[in-house]
C-alpha cells in the first residue's frame, strides 16, 4: 500500500481500537455546514492527485485530498465540467469534501440529460471504514448493478460512514453555447412560469428568483438557444454580467447572502406555492430549493417545510444545537443506526454530524 | 435470525388462508408452477405458497405473518428479470405485486407520475403522452415489465446514456421492511433528509424493502428524433467511432451497435436495411427540437465520416427511425428463431476497450464452439452477447453457461462489472467473488442486515456466500474446463 494512504489507515485503526473520535477535515471549507461534531482531525488532503481521466470515458477518478478547483480546471481543458456544479465555498475545497457535503450548485435542475444531483453522477468510490478496511464500491462504468449502490449513499452523507479514499465521477461535455434571460415577476408568477417550462422541452439549466426578478439560464446548441429565447421573451444579459451572476450564486457571494440572519436551505417540491413564513427568499432549482434568511422559531421552519412535502437545514448561522436538518422518522432512523454500526462499529467518524446521537 | 420461529408448511399456509382471500393463495404445484422462475428459464423451484394480495392491508399481513413465523417472502413483478432475482424460496413465499397496477396520479405541473408497483414500464409513458411528457427508461421488456421490477433492478434502456437509469428517474419509493414497517425513501422534493437511502432501494433486487408505490420524474417528449445508421468495415473501428462521439461533445439520446453476425441474424426477422456486409452497424440517434436535431444530426456525421463509416443512412421520417430501430430492439426474439436457446449476459467495460472485447469473444467462439453475435449498448460500453445453444444438450449448456462466465470474467478484467442492467440475482453469485473482494462482499451483507435483519427478504441472491467463493475459486484454478459439464450451473 501507498505509504500515505497507509498512515491515513494507521490513523484510523488506531482511532477505532482506542474509541477516540475523528473528525474528517481537509481544506475546512464546509465547517460551517452540519450539525457540531468534535475529534481528532483526520486530515485526507496528502492524499491527493487525479488518478485516472479518459475524456471519451466521460469519467474522472480523484483521490479525495485533490483540491475541487484543480479538478475543475483539468475537466474544463478538456471541454468538459461537473454537471451538478458544485459550490466550493473556499479556494481549499477538496473532492472528498465536496462528495461527502452532497451539494450541488444552479445547474442541479438542468433540463435534460444534465439533470441531477452529486449522487447521480457518483458512480464508484473506495471508502476507509471503522475497521480500517479500504471498500471498493460501484466502478467507473455508466451502468453497473453489481451490488448495492453504496457509493451513492456516500454522496452528502457527511463523513460518517468512513473517510472517502478516491471517487469516480461521470463528466459531461461544456455546452456548446450558453445563454442568460432576466424576467421581472413577483414570486408567484415566478413559480408558476418555472412550473410551466419545467414541462416543456426547454433547455433550462439553471433558475433564480429573488427580489422580484427571475434570472434563467439555458444551455446548448445554438439552434436551440434562438428557438427557446423566441418561446421564452425576456431580456438577455451580457454573457459576462451573466457567468458572474451563476457563479456568486453557486458559492453564495451574491449580496443577498451577506448579512446575519440564520441561512435556511428549503428543499421542497418544485410546484409547491410560496412559503407562509416570514424573511427574505432565493428560489434555485425550478422552485425545489428555497434559500430564506429568517429568524423564525426553527420548529415554524421545518413544520412549514414539512406540511409542503420536503425538509428543512438550518444552512449557515443560527442556534445549531439543536440540530440544522430535519429529523428522521423512527423506521429510517433504525436503518440509519445499523448502517452506522456496519461501517463503523467504534462509532468514530464525524459523531452527531449528519444525525444527533449518530 | 433474531427470534423467528421456523413454523411447519401446513401451520404456515393455515395462517396464509387466514389473511388472504381463497383467490389470493396458490398453494398446489400446477397453480404455483408458472412462478417457479423469472426470465432466466433455467433455474427452477416452486415456492411453498404465492401470495396475490390486493390491498395494501393485505400486503403487510403477510410480511407480519412471515416475519413472525422466519418464513422467506421473494416478491415478484412480472417476472421478466433475467438473473433469477425473483426465483422462489422453496421454504417461503412468494410475493407478487402484479395486482397492484394503478396509476394513482399523472401532475402535468410537478412532471411527475405516481403509481403503484405493477403498472408496466409502458404503461407510464402511454398515461402521460397526453401532457406532452413520458417516462424516460425504456429496458426492451417495457411492454411488460413493471415499475416495481425496474425500481429493484435499477433498470436501464436504449436512451440511458443520455437520460439515465431507473435510479436517476425514480423520485421517491414508499413501500414496507421486511417485518411490516412502513418506510419511504426519497421525496418529492429534490432531497430528503439523513443518508441517500433511495440509492440503496433501487437497484437492491427486492431484497431491502418491499416497494407499495412509486413517484417517478417524466420529462417533455422531444419534438424530434432522428437516427443514423453507420457501417464499419472493422468493430475496432466502430469502437473508436463511438469514442471519437464522445470526444467530440456529444450524448447521442440512443448509441448502440451491432456486430455483422447480429445483423445477419436480426434482419430477415426485422427487415430494418442493416448493411450486411459491414463488420458493424452503429446507430446514433439525435433528440430534441428540429433546430438542435438538425445541427447534432449534421455533427454526428461529421464525426462518423471522420472514422471510417464506410456507409451513412440517416432516417428521414419517424417510420423509417423505427424500422432502424426494429432490428435492434428484435436481436433476443431473432436469436431465439436462430437457435434452440441462447444465453444473454450484460457485463460492461470501459468504451475504449469495445473492440479488444469483441475480438476476445470471437476467440471464445472457436474455444467453445458455438456463436455468439453481439448487440450492445455501445454509449455506455453495455454488452449484450448472445451465446447460442442447444438446451436439449447437457454438453451444449456447459458450454454455453462457461462460454458467458467467461466473458463476465473479461468484463471485470477489462475494468468494468459483471452486470450493467439486469443485475446478479443467482445468475452471476459466482462472477461477484470476482468482481469484489470479502470485505466489500461482507459490507453488502451488513447493508442486508440494516434492512432486514432477520435475512428473510428475497434470501440468498447478489451476495455470494464465502463458501460459494472458496468453491468457485478452484473451479476457476482447474482452466475453465469444468469438473462436472453434465451439471447445469445457471
Amino acid at each position: 500500500m501507498d505509504a500515505t494512504l497507509g498512515q491515513l489507515v494507521e490513523q484510523v485503526r488506531g482511532a477505532t481500537q482506542a474509541r477516540t473520535p475523528l473528525r474528517i477535515r481537509a481544506g475546512g471549507s464546509k465547517d460551517f455546514y452540519g450539525n457540531p461534531s468534535r475529534g481528532q482531525i483526520l486530515d485526507p488532503r496528502p492524499w491527493q492527485g487525479i488518478e485516472a481521466y479518459d475524456p471519451s470515458e466521460l469519467v474522472v477518478t480523484a483521490r479525495a485530498g485533490t483540491r475541487l478547483a484543480e479538478l475543475e480546471a483539468v475537466l474544463a481543458a478538456q471541454g468538459q465540467m461537473l454537471a451538478f456544479e458544485p459550490p466550493h465555498f473556499g479556494p481549499d475545497a477538496t473532492v472528498g469534501g465536496c462528495v461527502a457535503a452532497g451539494l450541488a450548485g444552479p445547474r442541479r435542475a438542468s433540463a435534460g440529460y444534465t439533470h441531477g444531483g452529486l449522487r447521480d453522477f457518483l458512480l464508484g468510490a473506495r471508502l476507509l471504514d471503522g475497521r480500517g478496511q479500504l471498500l471498493r464500491f460501484g466502478g467507473t462504468v455508466m451502468k453497473n448493478v453489481a451490488g448495492y449502490d453504496v457509493a451513492r449513499v456516500l454522496a452528502g452523507s457527511l463523513g460518517v460512514l468512513g473517510l472517502l479514499v478516491d471517487v469516480s465521477l461521470k463528466v459531461l461535455p461544456l455546452p456548446r453555447a450558453e445563454v442568460t434571460l432576466r424576467f421581472e415577476l413577483g414570486e408567484a408568477q415566478a413559480l408558476e412560469r418555472l412550473c410551466d417550462w419545467q414541462g416543456r422541452p426547454l433547455p433550462v439549466s439553471g433558475s433564480a428568483w429573488c427580489q422580484g426578478a427571475l434570472t434563467v439560464r439555458l444551455s446548448g446548441a445554438e439552434a436551440a438557444l434562438a428557438a427557446a429565447r423566441g418561446r421564452l421573451g425576456g431580456e438577455a444579459i451580457a454573457a459576462a454580467d451573466a457567468s458572474a451572476f451563476w457563479q456568486d450564486l453557486r458559492e453564495h457571494q451574491l449580496e443577498w447572502f451577506a448579512g446575519e440572519l440564520p441561512l435556511w436551505r428549503l428543499a421542497v417540491p418544485p410546484q409547491a406555492p410560496p412559503l407562509a413564513l416570514v424573511g427574505a427568499q432565493l428560489i434555485e432549482w425550478g422552485g425545489g430549493q428555497r434559500w430564506l434568511r429568517s429568524a423564525q422559531a426553527p420548529a415554524r421552519i421545518r413544520e412549514e417545510a414539512a406540511r409542503l412535502g420536503g425538509h428543512a437545514t438550518l444552512f449557515r448561522g443560527g442556534d445549531r444545537a439543536g440540530g440544522v436538518f430535519s429529523p428522521l422518522n423512527p423506521a429510517l432512523l433504525a436503518i440509519h443506526r445499523r448502517l452506522k454500526q456496519a461501517f463503523d462499529p467504534a462509532g468514530i467518524f464525524n459523531p452527531d454530524r449528519l444525525v444527533q446521537g449518530l | 435470525m433474531e427470534s423467528a420461529v421456523v413454523e411447519s408448511r401446513p401451520e404456515v399456509l393455515a395462517a396464509l388462508a387466514r389473511i388472504l382471500p381463497r383467490e389470493a393463495l396458490l398453494v398446489e404445484a400446477e397453480d404455483t408452477r408458472p412462478y417457479e422462475c423469472d426470465g432466466l428459464t433455467l433455474i427452477r423451484q416452486r415456492p411453498m405458497a404465492v401470495a396475490l394480495p390486493q390491498t395494501e392491508a393485505q400486503v403487510v399481513a403477510v410480511l407480519r405473518l412471515c416475519h413472525r413465523l422466519g418464513v422467506p417472502v421473494v416478491p415478484r413483478g412480472a417476472g421478466t428479470g433475467l438473473a433469477g432475482s425473483a426465483l422462489p424460496d422453496a421454504g417461503g413465499v412468494l410475493l407478487s405485486m402484479a395486482r397492484f397496477n394503478r396509476i394513482l396520479a399523472v401532475d402535468r405541473r410537478a412532471c411527475t407520475a405516481t403509481v403503484e408497483p405493477g403498472v408496466r414500464n409502458l404503461a407510464i409513458s402511454e398515461a402521460a403522452a397526453p401532457q406532452g411528457l413520458y417516462y424516460a427508461p425504456d429496458p426492451s421488456s417495457q411492454v411488460a415489465c413493471t415499475i416495481g421490477g425496474n425500481v429493484a433492478e435499477n433498470s436501464g434502456g436504449v436512451h440511458c446514456l443520455k437520460y439515465g437509469l431507473t435510479l436517476h428517474n425514480v423520485l421517491r419509493v414508499r413501500g414496507y421492511t421486511v417485518d411490516g414497517e412502513a418506510v419511504e425513501f426519497g421525496s418529492l422534493a429534490p432531497d430528503a433528509a439523513g443518508l441517500d437511502l433511495l440509492a440503496l432501494v433501487v437497484g437492491s433486487e427486492g431484497m431491502l424493502a418491499v416497494t407499495m408505490e412509486v413517484t417517478v420524474r417524466l420529462v417533455p417528449r422531444p419534438e424530434l428524433a432522428r437516427c443514423i445508421m453507420a457501417s464499419f468495415a472493422d468493430v475496432a473501428q466502430a469502437g473508436d467511432a463511438v469514442a471519437a462521439l464522445i470526444a467530440a461533445g456529444i450524448i447521442p439520446a440512443g448509441l448502440e451497435m451491432l456486430d455483422q453476425a447480429a445483423s445477419r441474424l436480426v434482419e430477415p426477422f426485422a427487415h430494418a436495411g442493416y448493411d450486411l456486409e459491414a463488420a458493424a452497424v452503429l446507430l446514433c440517434e439525435s433528440d430534441g427540437t428540429p433546430e438542435e436535431v438538425e445541427e447534432e444530426i449534421a455533427h454526428m456525421s461529421q464525426v462518423l465520416r471522420a472514422a471510417q463509416a464506410t456507409r451513412i443512412q440517416v432516417s428521414r421520417d419517424e417510420a423509417e427511425r423505427l424500422k432502424f430501430w426494429a432490428g435492434r430492439k428484435n436481436a433476443f426474439p431473432a436469436a431465439g428463431r436462430a437457435a434452440p436457446a441462447y444465453y444473454c449476459t450484460d457485463g460492461t467495460i470501459p468504451r475504449k476497450h469495445i473492440g479488444q472485447m469483441l475480438k476476445s469473444i470471437q476467440a471464445m467462439e472457436r474455444r467453445y464452439g458455438l456463436s455468439c453475435p453481439n448487440v450492445f449498448h455501445a454509449g455506455d460500453g453495455n454488452l449484450h452477447p448472445l451465446v447460442l445453444f442447444d438446451d436439449s444438450d447437457p454438453d451444449s449448456v456447459a458450454r454455453a453457461e462457461a462460454f458467458g462466465a467467461e466473458i463476465l470474467e473479461e468484463s471485470v478484467r477489462l475494468g468494468g462489472t459483471v452486470t450493467g442492467e439486469h443485475g446478479v440475482g443467482m445468475e452471476k453469485l459466482n462472477q461477484m467473488c470476482s468482481q469484489f473482494d470479502r470485505p466489500t462482499l461482507d459490507a453488502f451483507a451488513a447493508v442486508k442486515r440494516a434492512f432486514d435483519p432477520a435475512g428473510t427478504l428475497n434470501p440468498g441472491k447478489v451476495i455470494p456466500s464465502l463458501h460459494r467463493c472458496a468453491e468457485y475459486g478452484r473451479q476457476r484454478v482447474v482452466g475453465g474446463a469444468l469438473p462436472h459439464p453434465e451439471l447445469p450451473r445457471f
